[in-house]
């Protein structure tokens, strides 16, 4: 089976505002899809919509040729949706952050292989209201490694990171992809991604 | 049941290290309780009259005290998408919210109103009721409230706005509580009273999820 990805005839419409129309994409196994574009194009509208946080004002999304409205669980269970809020709760400790969402994620879970793919091991069992912001991004990203789904979808991930960990984070992206997962990222700084292909939204309509 | 289990207990163990906001419910009702005796004056007889209104008065008002909290932080800080998009049914997600809550605000309550009750001078024979009828008051305020909570996520001054939503729901919880206790301290049965708490019961724990989850689900969007 090969796992696909797509949406066509897209349209977004928030507060009124149209924010894109008759967008676009696809996506197969292994690959990655950039997005681009200055503020308020819709990045994230779009990624809020691959994640099914709302319905699109017209077109569809499809995975597999199926809509992603027709299943929402099933939509939620393959796929990892990084928004700009960390969802931590500051009073928990890293460790235990990250089990819940694993837990609640519901798939086999692998925390701490999670907490060393991001370099937090030594800070799992100190509050997360004790961690730098760029250490509450890693955390939030090791959601990704936690449980392992097929398709990320991630809004700036790299906000608030250090050049060591992005380049983490763009070699798990990589590992992601050789095993057959999809990416979709929105991105404003540079970011290594071998073959990908970049949706710009800016310069289109 | 995981995600039921799992959000449950990061809740109660999220109220346990920030033990402010469960002991500020209590708090508030116990003061507000003790200002009643001091307001009116020493009249036992007086305060055994109004001690059933006064306590389910105040229980209600301090459970709405902590509705705003339910939801808010797990909005602001991004929790509430994460609930949206995980396979367990975001029905099942709000009722271990509302469970969560119910253990810390509405369980405390009913553990701080026998002292109250003598404090106010109600008869022995009516505490059993009192507490039987809070027993089941309690889950109500927590569900219905979770509905206001829920519908007011994103508004400015949202504590207020869930006041005014929620407060007319109360009433018939706030009636039927009273007058089951009132019905003991002039010797008649309890039981129709309690029935109807039941029944409001029976009736807000499928409701009152479903409904917060459709509110939920909009406040996303």
């Amino acid at each position: 089976m090969t796992d696909r990805f797509a949406g066509s005839n897209l349209t977004c419409i928030r507060g009124g505002r149209l924010v894109f129309k008759d967008l676009a994409f696809a996506l197969g196994k292994g690959e990655a899809l950039v997005l681009r574009g200055p503020n308020g194009t819709g990045k994230s509208s779009l990624l809020r919509l691959m994640a099914g946080l709302g319905v699109p004002a017209d077109g569809t999304i499809t995975w597999n040729g199926e809509s992603i409205t027709d299943d929402p669980p099933a939509h939620a269970e393959r796929m990892h949706y990084l928004g700009h809020k960390n969802a931590l709760k500051s009073a928990l400790t890293a460790r235990e952050n990250l089990t819940f969402w694993a837990d609640l994620h519901g798939t086999e879970a692998a925390v701490d292989d999670a907490l060393e793919a991001f370099d937090i091991s030594r800070l799992a069992d100190l509050p997360a209201r004790l961690l730098s912001s760029g250490e509450t991004r890693r955390l939030a990203l090791a959601r990704l490694i936690a449980n392992k789904t097929p398709l990320w979808l991630l809004d700036e991930p790299t906000v608030g990171l250090d050049q060591t960990s992005v380049e983490r984070l763009a070699d798990l992206v990589s590992r992601h992809r050789t095993r057959g997962g999809m990416v979709i990222i929105s991105i404003h700084g540079p970011f290594p991604l071998e073959s990908s292909r970049t949706l710009d939204l800016g310069t289109r309509s | 049941m995981n995600g039921f289990r799992a959000i449950l207990a990061r809740d109660l163990r999220l109220a346990l290290r920030q033990g402010t906001d469960a002991t500020m419910v209590v708090a508030f009702f116990i003061i507000a309780i003790v200002l009643f005796p001091l307001g009116l004056g020493p009249e036992p007889k007086l305060l055994a009259r109004i001690a059933p209104g006064l306590i389910g008065v105040t229980a209600l008002l301090a459970a709405m005290l902590s509705l705003e909290r339910l939801f808010q932080q797990d909005y602001e800080d991004g929790s509430l998408e994460l609930f949206l998009l995980n396979s367990n049914p975001l029905t099942l997600q709000v009722c271990a919210k509302i469970t969560a809550h119910w253990l810390t605000t509405g369980l405390p309550l009913i553990a701080a109103t026998p002292i109250l009750a003598v404090l106010l001078n109600l008869p022995a024979a009516a505490l059993p009721v009192l507490l039987f009828a809070m027993l089941l008051a309690t889950p109500s305020l927590s569900l219905l409230g979770a509905v206001g909570a829920s519908l007011t996520l994103g508004a400015r001054r949202g504590g207020v706005l869930i006041s005014l939503l929620v407060l007319p729901l109360y009433i018939p919880v706030l009636i039927f509580a009273v007058s089951a206790v009132d019905a003991v301290l002039l010797a008649q049965s309890a039981k129709p009273h309690l029935l109807l708490l039941g029944a409001i019961l029976a009736a807000a724990l499928p409701l009152c999820p479903l409904a917060a989850a459709a509110a939920l689900r909009q406040s996303a969007d």
